[in-house]
């Protein structure tokens, strides 16, 4: 279980967060969305520990994230994949390395066998084929380092998925490639998820439960259904936005067809 | 009146937050060299990396180490040969040739071109993975920043940058004794006697112990600011020239302290 109690955060004069609880419960995937530069990306880096909050707690499997020490942080951190927003792939590396360094049991990484097949079956997970294994990041499209980046994500079979705007930068019909990797992962490997996203339709297809956050606080969260719903002016002129954004993709798409 | 007080108010205030910056720095600077203590444990980690970084900047660096260390001593021995003719022995030639490259102009010189060369490098690729990300994923992964990226190049700059100041000191000694033979028509036994008249082993041990500390700032300096840089491409190229900017004036002034302290106690 993800828990995030009255946590605040501020850059200097900026507040990023205010008092923002959020909770996340085990095996559900919850998306967080919000406007570009509104601090999803910050409070993703709260749970994982790399930012810590000017106040409150977040706690991660009952433990106080900002509290632990820095094995038992490395410990937590082994049970937490983090997609990051660009991929955040290692360039001197080739995609097998950097897969491999996923590998965060200490005992599996040292075994070669087991890191070859788990590389080979997290680019399967991805829909990647093993050849790919061989590139370099600077290699790859766009599409494909995320990919690359989720597979290290999960190559140390973690139980906790955080994805760092896992669409963003992607054409419509890679991102629902993307969207349908992060559902079938949620099937398959049964792992507790936080998306942090500002994409609206794709959140809401692999979301059980939706966050927005709106000048540093939670503003609403509830099912899907209970958000599309809401009568708050700022979730509706969000979720307006977003949505036409969306007809006119899709309309510019079946034009284009 | 009230101009006045304000602009000794606005001095207090300046330097106010340049002191604030300086102690951040200094705290932050002190955390990671106590990260890096504690992560020398974790020698399976850096240990490997230590020898491919070693490889790459002992190799990259030793032609421009010694083409300058070459010309160096050439330069000083035929400045030498128009300053001196004929007013001090032959002999002396030896004397300050082997005197000036191993105590100062080695070392030194080897410091500055390796804060360049390497150090600009060490600021430049940390800094590169710090906007991109990739240390926070190396942290992401329960992996520690300090073993991986900064003890491995810190190690590799200590090991090899003592050596390549050995190989400028031998050049530029070469080169020195060379150029004084073809322009004041020394003879190898007068530049041999000087060379060794006023030399002793201590001088050698002085060279190796500047090159060691000149190390230090070419790796560490680079490695904090690479380490800790933010705003993108733009900050990749701040700290790459803050890097060797700061490296460089560390190295002058470890110069005069050095000196004052192992030479004129």
């Amino acid at each position: 279980m993800i828990e995030l109690r009255k946590v605040s955060k501020r850059f200097v004069d900026h507040v990023v967060l205010d008092q923002v609880d959020l909770l996340v419960e085990d095996g559900q995937t919850v998306a967080l969305l919000g406007p570009s530069g509104v601090g999803k990306s910050v409070l993703l880096k709260h749970i994982i520990g790399l930012i810590k909050p000017d106040k409150g707690e977040v706690l991660v499997d009952g433990l106080h994230v900002a509290a632990l020490k820095r094995k038992e942080l490395a410990e937590l951190r082994g049970k937490i994949g983090y997609v990051f927003q660009n991929g955040a792939l290692f360039d001197s590396m080739d995609v097998t390395e950097n897969i491999r360094l996923g590998i965060t049991d200490q005992a599996c990484s040292a075994d070669d066998a087991y890191c070859t097949n788990r590389v080979t079956e997290c680019l399967r997970l991805v829909n990647l084929l093993p050849e790919v294994g061989l590139k370099y990041p600077a290699e790859l499209s766009g599409g494909m380092r995320k990919r690359v980046g989720i597979a290290r994500a999960i190559a140390g079979k973690p139980k906790y998925l955080l994805y760092d705007e896992p669409t963003s930068g992607l054409d419509p019909m890679n991102a629902d490639v993307i969207d349908a990797l992060i559902e079938r992962l949620q099937e398959e490997l049964g792992v507790t998820s936080v998306v942090v996203s500002h994409d609206v339709r794709g959140s809401f297809r692999v979301a059980d439960k939706v966050a927005l956050l709106w000048q540093a606080k939670i503003r609403a969260v509830g099912t899907p259904e209970e958000i599309l719903a809401s009568r708050d002016p700022a979730v509706q002129q969000f979720l307006e936005r977003d949505l036409e954004m969306a007809v006119i993709q899709s309309e510019s798409e079946g034009g284009g067809a | 009146m009230a101009q006045g007080a304000e602009a000794t108010l606005d001095i207090r205030r300046l330097v106010g937050r340049w002191s604030l910056r300086a102690a951040s720095h200094a705290g932050r600077f002190t955390f990671l060299m106590a990260d890096m203590v504690r992560g020398l444990a974790e020698w399976r980690i850096y240990l490997p990396r230590t020898f491919e970084q070693a490889m790459s900047i002992g190799y990259g660096s030793l032609f421009i180490v010694l083409l300058v260390a070459g010309f160096t001593g050439a330069v000083t021995s035929l400045q030498a040969g128009y300053q001196f003719t004929g007013s001090v022995p032959l002999y002396i030639y030896g004397t300050v040739i082997a005197e000036s490259v191993i105590l100062e102009l080695g070392p030194v010189l080897t410091g500055l071109i390796l804060a360049g060369r390497v150090g600009a490098r060490y600021a430049a690729e940390l800094g590169t993975m710090r906007v991109t990300e990739q240390i926070d994923a190396l942290e992401s992964l329960g992996r520690s920043p300090v073993s991986h990226l900064i003890l491995p190049r810190v190690l590799a700059g200590m090991m090899v940058i003592p050596a390549l100041t050995m190989f400028a000191n031998v050049t530029g000694f070469v080169t020195g004794w060379l150029a004084a033979k073809s322009s004041i028509g020394i003879t190898n036994a007068d530049f041999i006697f000087g060379a060794r008249y006023y030399f002793r082993p201590f001088d050698l041990w002085y060279s190796m112990i500047k090159a060691t500390f000149f190390a230090g700032a070419v790796t560490m300096i680079p490695c904090y600011i690479g380490y800790n840089t933010q705003q993108g491409a733009e900050g990749v190229g701040r700290a790459t020239t803050l890097a060797v900017v700061a490296a460089s004036v560390t190295i002058l002034l470890l110069d005069t302290v050095l000196a004052k302290l192992l030479l004129h106690n």
